[in-house]
């Protein structure tokens, strides 16, 4: 009798229950971990993007009540809104740009920059990484004076070597080429970087392997040091492309908004332009929706031309 | 042979000086913009070194604009947004890394998802849920709704994957509590990544131009890129004044960035960089 009290005892006060409580604690403690994050996520993100498209199925005008029409919005985006198309060959030109001049850029500078004959290494690297960390907004303040067409930079210079000064933020036709450019400064720096890391983790080994067997300098690029890029080249081109449809600062406030006749207009600027300046936020949401889907159809185009490329 | 190998190092190292010259010379007219006189700025021949320099420019960001406001406003909220991002991050990456549970592959896909999803498809929704919560004009705004990104989490977890279980178990046998072995063991070791995970968060704050365009519309409460660019405007301030706005909201994070690239650049490329 004295002994089974005892023992009851011990389940309740020792180490037994110590070991009980701490399985319990175990197990709850990772959802506690997690408390604070499920409910940020839930409130702030998987709620809205549930509420944005049934925003998007209505005409809602500010935040009065609202009326259903379906999949209006989204049948007015496809087949009647030509600023909306036009704001996605605007996008798409400068993904293009941004694949095809950024990539070789970076890419080249990256290769320089992993060569032992470089001097100053160090500081080119930090020099590179400045526009990334430069906020947009500043950018395309500095940018705003850089291609003024009296007083710029650019124009002066490009007087002082007896050229016609280039409207570069006035003229339709110059200001996607203009928006590159800032395009260019901002991320090729940046991405070389990253080339530069990818670089810097292949096996010296393989490349001096492929020496060894007679390869030429470029055909050990080609067919070692790229196909072994593939991964931060995926990275970069990704993001890249993400970025050039989610564009917002550089053309809005470098060109006023979309620029003489829309050239620059950009999807995000004339979502914001409808949903935030007109209030239309049915119509707005619908262009967010739509401009996702389209993002990740492009992007899974991207990613499927690259993984076919690698194989 | 050795005249061609001197040709390319002189091609290559002129290669990356062109380039950062191209990458430098705006941010070093940026300088020279923000201490010269306006007179100068709109005159022949463009120059980039300034002839006279003056601080007018300075002294009318401080006087005529709310700069010093807007300076401290970003400074607070981009610190609580960070602050939260760290230890938030840090602790779903530990759920995540060292703890079995009921829908764990799924919550992860959770945070996948986040990583992938753009700010638009949200934002007119988030915008009404502001307007709900009476948070137009107020910073939660800005620090709650992007608090805990997926990219934190993931980079957070990758780090905490690192440390020993053993270690774990060995502080679990002493009778350490879980949120002491949180505290004690998994925080000082994976500081360097909650440093990252930090500087990227304090950047996206400092930054950030269209979701704070969108929920700040009184002038006292802007953060700095708002009040950037709004005083780019007709009865606002000189481009002078501009620029040495743009000056000094940039050189903190720069040298912050500076001082910790490899790892931020370590960070932002994990998984696409093999180690």
């Amino acid at each position: 009798m004295a002994s089974a009290g005892a023992q009851s005892k011990m389940i309740r006060e020792g180490p037994f229950r110590q070991w009980r409580w701490d399985n319990f604690e175990r197990r709850i403690i990772p959802y506690i971990f997690l408390a604070p994050f499920l409910i940020i996520f839930a409130v702030f993100t998987v709620y809205p993007v549930i509420d944005s498209f049934f925003i998007s199925l209505h005409k809602m005008d500010s935040l009065d009540p609202s009326r259903y029409v379906g999949l209006d919005n989204y049948v007015r985006l496809v087949t009647r809104d030509s600023r909306f198309h036009k704001s996605l060959i605007n996008a798409s030109v400068f993904a293009l740009g941004t694949v095809f001049l950024q990539l070789p850029l970076s890419l080249g500078l990256a290769l320089a920059l992993d060569s032992r004959r470089i001097k100053y290494r160090a500081i080119a690297r930090m020099g590179f990484f400045i526009p990334y960390i430069t906020s947009a907004v500043v950018a395309s303040m500095i940018f705003q004076f850089v291609f003024e067409e009296r007083y710029g930079m650019i124009n002066g210079l490009l007087n002082a070597l007896g050229y016609e000064p280039v409207p570069w933020l006035r003229s339709a036709e110059v200001a996607m080429p203009t928006l590159i450019i800032v395009g260019l400064w901002t991320w090729v720096g940046s991405n070389s970087l990253f080339f530069l890391a990818g670089l810097q983790s292949i096996p010296e080994e393989l490349k001096e392997a492929a020496r060894i067997d007679g390869a030429t300098e470029f055909k050990v690029f080609w067919h070692v040091t790229f196909p072994l890029l593939r991964p931060v080249t995926t990275f970069v081109v990704t993001l890249g492309i993400i970025g050039s449809y989610s564009l917002f600062a550089q053309p809005f406030l470098l060109f006023d908004g979309s620029g003489p006749r829309d050239s620059v207009l950009m999807p995000l600027v004339y979502l914001y332009q409808r949903g935030f300046e007109s209030f239309k936020l049915g119509y707005g949401a619908a262009i967010g929706y739509l401009l996702t889907v389209i993002i990740i159809m492009v992007t899974g185009i991207q990613l499927a031309l690259m993984r076919k490329w690698g194989s | 042979m050795l005249l061609r190998r001197h040709l390319g190092t002189a091609a290559l190292n002129g290669f990356i000086l062109v380039g950062l010259v191209l990458t430098i010379a705006p941010l070093v007219f940026m300088i020279s913009a923000s201490i010269r006189p306006e007179s100068e700025l709109f005159s022949f021949p463009v120059t980039l070194y300034p002839k006279v320099t003056t601080g007018d420019n300075y002294s009318s960001l401080f006087e005529r604009t709310h700069y010093a406001t807007w300076y401290v406003n970003t400074f607070i909220t981009a610190t609580v947004r960070t602050l939260l991002a760290v230890f938030l991050s840090a602790m779903a990456g530990y759920a995540f890394a060292k703890f079995n549970f009921r829908f764990k592959r799924f919550f992860f896909m959770l945070v996948l998802i986040t990583l992938t999803l753009p700010f638009h498809v949200l934002v007119i929704s988030l915008f009404k849920l502001m307007v709900v919560f009476q948070w137009l004009n107020s910073y939660w705004a800005i620090i709650l709704p992007s608090a805990v990104s997926g990219f934190s989490i993931f980079l957070m977890r990758q780090y905490i994957l690192s440390v020993p279980d053993d270690l774990i178990d060995a502080a679990r046998v002493d009778g350490s509590s879980e949120m002491g072995i949180f505290w004690r063991i998994i925080v000082p070791l994976v500081r360097p990544g909650m440093a990252v995970v930090g500087i990227l968060a304090f950047a996206a704050t400092w930054n950030d131009y269209l979701w704070p365009l969108i929920v700040l519309s009184q002038k006292e409460r802007y953060l700095l890129t708002i009040g950037i660019a709004t005083m780019d405007g007709p009865y606002e301030v000189e481009y002078g004044a501009i620029m040495a706005g743009s000056l000094l909201s940039t050189v903190p994070i720069v040298i912050v960035f500076l001082s910790m690239q490899s790892q931020i650049i370590a960070g932002l490329t994990a998984g696409a960089v093999r180690e």
